[in-house]
């Protein structure tokens, strides 16, 4: 028998369990002290460009780039919308946001349709060649872009579509199919391989065992791959500008036009106000998405 | 009786490798057939070629007497259960029952009949609307098996659907099945490297190794007369006592130094003299006893003994050579006794040390 005191007295003589820590130990100085370092990095630049975008020109020339407006005004986003000059359009962002939405759309669509069924069929179906079909594609990921924009230029030429918005469409869907086919190849390959077989022996071909059966069980993976191709599409800038024309332009390219333009005075305001109205898709899209993509970007890197 | 699957010079390549070497089964209508072998012995590569699943390289296979060699699994009139149940995650266990029975074009009302009789006869009727997440493993297998069974097809093919359950629910589900081929009377073909699995279901056994059939029998021929040396070693458990030697007189003594056997009793073919034999003796046809016999018994030492709750299992030193004997539970051997055993010739097999097969 041992009694209540006697435990006491022993475990009062013999500390044991993990030290308890210490709130201001030296350790989390560090870790939060760099945090906040870095949070204040990526914070303030953010913060000088809301302030400016609510200021009127006056304030601005005063020159208090993180002081916040004396007065609100939210002129410079309504002029960047919808009045901003870029050559002789002047209509604002609101051209190259309905530009880019129609890009998009059917960018990211048809590449990842295209994508998810080349993974697919380099899971389940495999052929002869198709591993190295496979490498091959991944190699292009690995090829930098500017080697391949001026062929594409000539190859969008002879087939009609150079400066069209289907020319765009079809220039961004090759481009994501190495690292999207990459994606869906690898969480696919995390499916048994017995449920394929069980569909092939149940009756389903090949377009019914991706819709039926793989489909809705892959849903994660196809949340990342909508994200990582709405953001890279509506943050492109390069494909935009050199393969469409100036109707045809993205907000990104117009952006650039309005803020980069040399004529008249620089209005800080407006250029800060159309920036961050570029930058809100894939903010909202992050911000929307966030707890998914991880699972998602976890669920397809783990099996190579 | 007619075959229902007749496999006809099988070859199957990988690549370089020859996984299935000119192989020729026939299962026999309602016949019940056990692929057995170790890992990587082919016989669930075989089974995917019979269930359309991979493109054999050679020979042709026959299903209820038409050649499917090139026809689709979905068009083989073939049933198949996996050892993972590869229910469908997303779908109920109606959803999973039904889908072969909707991609077929099957009736509605077709459909839930069938479904509702696979329903009755696997005692699955209140899981119905449940998702396999929410099912236990012999639940889920139990799905399985009828996802087969609503294809109202004459072949069933099992793929180790019994591996992923634990030991009690094994035997459970093993009755289960030999229960429902007793009722259906399909053909089925189901493989499995648990010998208790095969020796209890099978009509007939296929033992298989390196892609090849050794041994193709009903269960007790395989048990009592291994074709050879694998297959004697292969099944039961403990395996079979094996003692290497030459046959002297003709043929009608088996001497393995200064111990002589009469191979009198010995059923098999003609024995003749030969310098390398095996004699191969299963645990339970070697009686202890406390006299010698001359030319019947050998004499033996106890090393120890392993009750095993229904009989007792006694490793001895005999003749240079560890040996192993079933003995009845109430008989404790203390390590070191000098005992004899008696052989029953009758049940021994004797393989050429060469070729390993059968004499």
């Amino acid at each position: 028998m041992v009694d209540a005191t006697a435990i006491y007295t022993r475990s009062d003589a013999v500390p044991r369990g993990t030290k308890p820590k210490r709130a201001l130990s030296g350790r989390n100085i560090m870790i939060y002290g760099t945090l906040l370092v870095f949070s204040l990095y990526y914070l303030l630049p953010l913060w000088v460009m809301v302030m400016t975008s609510l200021k009127g020109m006056p304030e601005i020339r005063m020159g208090n780039i993180f002081a916040p407006p004396v007065e609100i005004t939210f002129e410079p986003w309504v002029k960047a919308w919808s009045q901003a000059c870029t050559g002789l359009n002047c209509d604002g962002l609101s051209r190259g946001f309905w530009n880019s939405v129609t890009i998009l759309i059917p960018s990211v669509i048809l590449s990842i349709v295209v994508a998810s069924v080349n993974g697919y069929a380099l899971t389940f179906w495999k052929f002869k060649g198709s591993d190295v079909f496979f490498t091959i594609l991944i190699f292009g990921a690995f090829i930098p872009y500017q080697v391949m924009l001026y062929p594409i230029v000539i190859l969008l030429r002879e087939m009609g579509l150079y400066g069209s918005l289907w020319g765009l469409v079809l220039v961004h869907t090759v481009f994501g199919m190495p690292i999207l086919t990459l994606l869906f190849r690898n969480y696919f390959s995390t499916i048994p391989e017995e449920l394929f077989k069980a569909a092939r022996v149940d009756g389903a071909g090949f377009w019914a065992i991706y819709a039926k059966i793989l489909m809705p069980m892959s849903l994660p993976i196809f949340v990342v791959a909508i994200i990582l191709q709405v953001t890279g599409i509506w943050n492109d800038f390069l494909f935009g500008v050199v393969y469409t024309k100036p109707d045809l332009y993205p907000m990104t390219v117009q952006l650039n036009n309005i803020v980069n333009s040399v004529q008249g005075v620089k209005e800080y305001n407006v250029n800060m106000a159309a920036t961050l109205l570029t930058g809100l898709v894939p903010l909202f899209i992050y911000f929307v998405s966030g707890k998914l993509f991880v699972r998602g970007i976890a669920a397809g890197a783990v099996k190579g | 009786m007619t075959n229902s699957i007749e496999v006809k010079d099988l070859t199957l390549n990988f690549g370089s490798v020859s996984v299935l070497k000119n192989m020729n089964l026939n299962v026999a209508e309602g016949e019940f057939v056990v692929l057995l072998g170790p890992s990587g012995c082919g016989k669930s590569t075989l089974l995917n070629c019979l269930a359309g699943l991979l493109e054999i390289t050679d020979g042709q296979i026959f299903i209820k007497g038409k050649n499917v060699t090139w026809a689709e699994p979905s068009e083989r009139g073939i049933g198949m259960v996996f050892q993972s149940y590869a229910l469908y995650p997303q779908m109920t266990v109606r959803g999973n029952l039904s889908f072969g029975l909707k991609n077929a074009g099957v009736a509605r009302d077709e459909i839930e009949r069938r479904v509702a009789r696979a329903a009755e006869i696997l005692q699955i009727g209140p899981l119905l609307d449940r998702k396999p997440a929410a099912l236990s493993g012999g639940q889920r297998q139990r799905v399985a098996i009828g996802r087969a069974l609503v294809r109202d097809v004459d072949v069933f093919l099992f793929d180790e659907p019994l591996s992923n359950l634990d030991a009690k629910l094994r035997s459970e589900l093993r009755v289960e099945i030999k229960r429902l081929h007793a009722q259906l009377k399909n053909t089925m073909v189901y493989v499995t490297h648990d010998q208790i699995e095969a020796l209890t279901l099978a009509d007939r056994i296929a033992v298989m190794r390196g892609g090849i059939i050794q041994q193709l029998a009903a269960p007790q021929e395989i048990y009592n007369r291994p074709a050879n040396l694998f297959v004697a070693g292969f099944i039961g458990s403990p395996s079979m006592n094996f003692l290497p030697g030459a046959t002297v007189e003709g043929g009608h003594v088996f001497r393995r130094g200064d111990l002589s056997l009469s191979l009198a009793g010995y059923e098999g073919g003609t024995i003749g003299t030969r310098d390398k034999v095996i004699l191969g003796l299963r645990p339970e046809h070697l009686v202890v006893q406390d006299h010698a016999e001359p030319g019947v018994t050998l004499p033996a030492v106890v090393e120890l003994d392993e009750p095993m709750g229904a009989d007792s299992l006694v490793w001895l030193q005999a003749a240079g050579a560890q040996v192993s004997v079933r003995v009845p539970v109430e008989r404790r051997m203390a390590p070191g006794t000098q005992v004899h055993l008696k052989v029953d010739m009758s049940k021994a097999s004797l393989f050429d040390a060469g070729s390993e097969t059968r004499i």
